[in-house]
């Protein structure tokens, strides 16, 4: 009918929804999603808010594609504005140019300056007024319809998925939805752009958060007790976890505060069962003392950060990387543990299980570095096998004979007595100790227990998952965390320009594998290395614990714009050009 | 796991739950009494040592987990009653006991004593209060009285009314609050018993003389009097309190109420659970 129409299929479509909060984007979003992954497709749905409970301004942020998709592309395809409230605050995160096709609300008026400016294609459509024409139904899902319809989702399954999401609530009826949904396909038909995804290929797919993956993981390693205090972005870890964990036996406590929650576990740990508590920046600054505990005490402990912006409260609703240096570092004295860091959604199910069984196996607290873009965005997946990796704790047997809690053993890991058996009973301590646990201020008793609690890490054999390796070449980029993502389609874009791009995204953070990175690396004579912190902690934490190569630059950007795929590709470019002295 | 551990009968002396530690404390420190009491109350109701866990934080007193034979764990400042919590609620079926002293319970951890007696779980709280920092060698603690002069922290004094723990758990729902005398060794024990017994969170404030930066309250020996008798009426129990004159001993309160109990649910296999995630075909 039109040119744009005939535009050959697409691989992935990038589409935005906004409005005020209460408009119902993030409804209208996921609806997109679960249809898109019920006609077989991938996609991710971030969202950004602000910082308001109720109201404020909404963006939903969708890209769906044949293949999986992990990251944000650098712009967006096709923007739906159910009203223009507060569109402003989104102009730094969602780029518009003049291939993109903006659909408003023609009750709304004309679009904010920056989408002008833009030169986007603008349509007003009457949004608002179809869903009037049909009792019950908002202009979000009449925005479903007509998105629905451009980028050629299945009639179906947004039909089953609205019904699903909505039937129930209020008085919507199926047959409202069927017509409502053939009224946004006309509407749809009438514009002259289409963003037709290429014919999906159906395989099994789960749906879900980071935050839920990482519930998952946990239940996978064999957590049964959490204690944890809400906060932002971290707070649905906690929740899905209160519904499941009663079934498969454990229980979850709200804890008065993060001192309460992370201490909760470590009693729970002590006695024997694998516990867990999850949170994000300001309760982890509260954690430490109590991390530094279970260090001393040789406790296992898994602690989930969800990052946002920092310092201090910074922006409770959106993504950053900073949180590597309190990961590593925060606690006084030395005081060595595992940091373990989910480089997708699916990942965040199979890092937890990961870090569940390290922390067991080894007697220590493990962080996880998650973070508010893996934990609030919902994406459709490949589902995450389930790993061997199940709790086991090496214990005392009933009446064992000499035991001493912490006695040195060749791979610094001790029988830990459980309370209820007979023949271990020890006090553990937070003071330095002898291997009795007997409290101690003797230089090397002291001496002793640091070296069994960081021998035990280093010299423990962390197997291939340490880090995910891609590719070959003398060009690489080193980086960790949800990063990953953006940051492996930056190196597929250099790829497809003739360029060999080795990719190296770190999954065991903390104790830093020296020996498997410089492995990894070898090699390379231009390294980037990639994060989303303005303080450079990754760059700077590599270069104090590894040999880097010499012409090693760093690209660390804060939060909450996060790295799209086109910003590291650029500077890949240009460190592909630079001379190697 | 060790709870399907026989519990084998043996006849324990109350020595037999001591460990061969020689405590920090001074000569004459209050805590002797209360770890003798304690002891001979495990030793009274039979519990196995490997049955006891013993909490606490830092201070003096919270070093008592050390000088006996059953598990302990010594914490952080502050920390002891979340870490007895999450112990007691994960393990039910242990004896699990939380120790320490005025200011690791009512100052920096003060916040935790307030939701210990709200959520009830169940174990006991040891509280033995002196008044006064020793450790760090004779500061103000929350329980000290506003015009003592004695330490160089606070040289004229606090200029705070000290913190009331009996009303204090009264008012955030401890089901069972009680005061002792660490001096009156066979009435400790007992309460310390009954506290134990109780099914829920059970507060016992012990009078647990400082020595040396305290050396007046050896008075208290002459000082303490019988003062309450246990009554299941709030109101009764609140009128009593404001008669108390901080000496008064007894078991003030003691109105079981349900435990902490987390949720259930019906039992699921983990694939199932991850079924949830299944996009439908």
């Amino acid at each position: 009918m039109t040119e744009a129409k005939e535009k050959p299929p697409v691989d992935s479509c990038s589409l935005a929804l906004i409005g005020s909060g209460g408009a119902g984007v993030m409804t209208a979003g996921q609806i997109l999603l679960d249809a898109a992954a019920e006609a077989g497709y991938f996609g991710l749905m971030t969202r950004s808010t602000g910082p308001q409970v109720r109201g404020g301004e909404a963006a939903a942020v969708l890209r769906l594609g044949v293949t999986p998709v992990g990251c944000q592309d650098d712009r967006i395809d096709l923007l739906v504005a159910l009203d223009w409230g507060k569109a402003e605050h989104f102009s730094d995160e969602l780029v518009l140019d003049a291939d993109t096709v903006v659909i408003a609300d023609s009750a709304e008026g004309e679009p904010p300056v920056w989408v002008t400016d833009s030169g986007a294609r603008h349509y007003a459509v009457r949004l608002s007024e179809l869903a009037g024409e049909h009792s019950g139904l908002r202009a979000n899902i009449i925005a479903v319809g007509i998105v629905g319809s451009l980028v050629g989702l299945d009639f179906e399954c947004m039909k089953n998925t609205i019904k699903r999401r909505l039937i129930g609530k209020g008085n919507l009826l199926a047959d409202v939805i069927q017509t409502g949904l053939q009224a946004s396909i006309s509407a749809a038909e009438s514009l002259q752009c289409a963003y037709k995804l290429a014919p999906p290929q159906p395989q099994p797919r789960w749906l879900l958060t980071g935050n839920e993956a990482v519930g998952m993981g946990a239940l996978r390693g064999g957590v049964r007790f959490c204690a944890a205090y809400p906060i932002t972005p971290s707070t649905e870890i906690q929740e899905w976890l209160a519904r499941r964990l009663p079934e498969v036996g454990g229980c979850l406590v709200q804890a008065e505060d993060e001192l309460a929650s992370i201490n909760m576990c470590i009693g729970a740990s002590f006695g024997g069962g694998p516990a867990m508590t999850a949170t994000s920046g300001p309760g982890l600054s509260l954690m430490v003392e109590a991390l530094g505990l279970a260090v001393a005490t040789e406790t296992p402990l898994v602690v989930v950060d969800v990052m946002r912006g920092g310092p201090s409260t910074g922006i409770p609703t959106k993504s950053e990387q900073a949180d590597l240096a309190i990961a590593v570092y925060g606690a006084h004295g030395d005081a060595p543990r595992l940091v373990l860091a989910p480089n997708g959604i699916g990942d965040c199910v199979t890092t937890t299980q990961w870090a569940v069984f390290l922390a067991e196996a080894l007697q220590c607290p493990a962080v996880v570095l998650s973070d508010q873009f893996l934990g609030q965005s919902r994406a459709a997946i490949t589902p995450p096998k389930d790993r061997e990796w199940r709790a086991e704790r090496r214990i005392a047997p009933a009446d064992i004979s000499d035991f001493q809690r912490f006695r040195d053993s060749s791979d610094g890991i001790s029988i830990m007595g459980i309370p209820g058996t007979p023949g271990s009973e020890y006090t553990a301590t937070g003071l330095s100790h002898k291997p009795s646990a007997r409290p101690s201020a003797i230089s090397a008793d002291h001496r002793l227990q640091l070296d069994k609690q960081l021998r035990k890490l280093e010299q423990f054999d962390y197997g291939d998952d340490w880090a995910d390796i891609e590719g070959d070449g003398s060009l690489g980029l080193l980086t960790w965390g949800s990063t990953t993502q953006a940051a492996r389609e930056a190196v597929a874009r250099v790829r497809a320009d003739g360029s060999a791009v080795r990719l190296v995204s770190l999954r065991l953070i903390a104790p830093l594998d020296r020996v498997r990175l410089a492995r990894a690396l070898e090699g390379i004579d231009r390294l980037l290395v990639v994060e989303q912190s303005h303080g450079a902690q990754f760059f700077r934490y590599l270069r104090a614990g590894c040999e880097l190569p010499s012409h090693t630059r760093s690209l660390a950007e804060p939060g909450p714009l996060l790295l799209r795929p086109g910003r590291i590709a650029a500077t890949l470019r240009v460190l592909e050009m630079e001379q190697v002295k | 796991m060790s709870g399907e551990h026989q519990v084998k009968p043996r006849a324990l002396a109350h020595k037999d739950y001591k460990s061969s530690y020689k405590p920090v404390w001074c000569a004459g420190c209050g805590d002797y009494g209360v770890l003798n009491a304690l002891t001979k109350s495990l030793a009274a109701l039979e519990i196995p040592t490997e049955q006891v866990a013993l909490i606490s934080g830092i201070g003096c007193s919270s070093r008592l987990p050390a000088y006996t034979r059953a598990y302990g764990f010594h914490g952080v400042h502050g920390r002891a009653l979340p870490v007895a919590a999450g112990l007691a609620i994960s393990r039910p079926e242990l004896t699990v006991i939380a120790v320490g002293g005025d200011g690791d319970g009512f100052s920096i951890g003060g916040n935790h004593f307030i939701h210990a007696c709200r959520r009830n779980a169940n174990f006991s709280y040891l509280v033995m209060d002196n008044a006064v920092y020793g450790m760090t060698k004779g500061q103000a603690s929350p329980t000290t009285e506003s015009d003592w002069t004695g330490s160089k922290l606070a040289p004229q004094g606090t200029h705070q009314p000290p913190f009331q723990p009996l009303e204090m758990a009264l008012a955030a729902g401890a089901p069972f609050i009680a005061r002792a005398f660490s001096n009156a060794s066979n009435e400790l024990a007992q309460i310390i018993s009954e506290a134990i017994e109780f099914p829920g969170f059970a507060f016992v404030q012990i009078l647990s003389p400082c020595v040396t930066f305290r050396p007046e309250q050896l008075n208290w020996k002459k000082q303490v009097h019988e003062a309450f008798s246990p009554t299941a009426d709030k109101r009764e129990a609140y009128l009593k309190l404001l008669d108390d004159d901080g000496i008064g001993t007894g078991i003030l309160y003691r109105a079981p109420r349900p435990c902490f109990q987390p949720d259930t649910a019906a039992a699921r296999s983990l694939a199932a659970i991850a079924a949830d995630f299944e996009v439908p075909a």
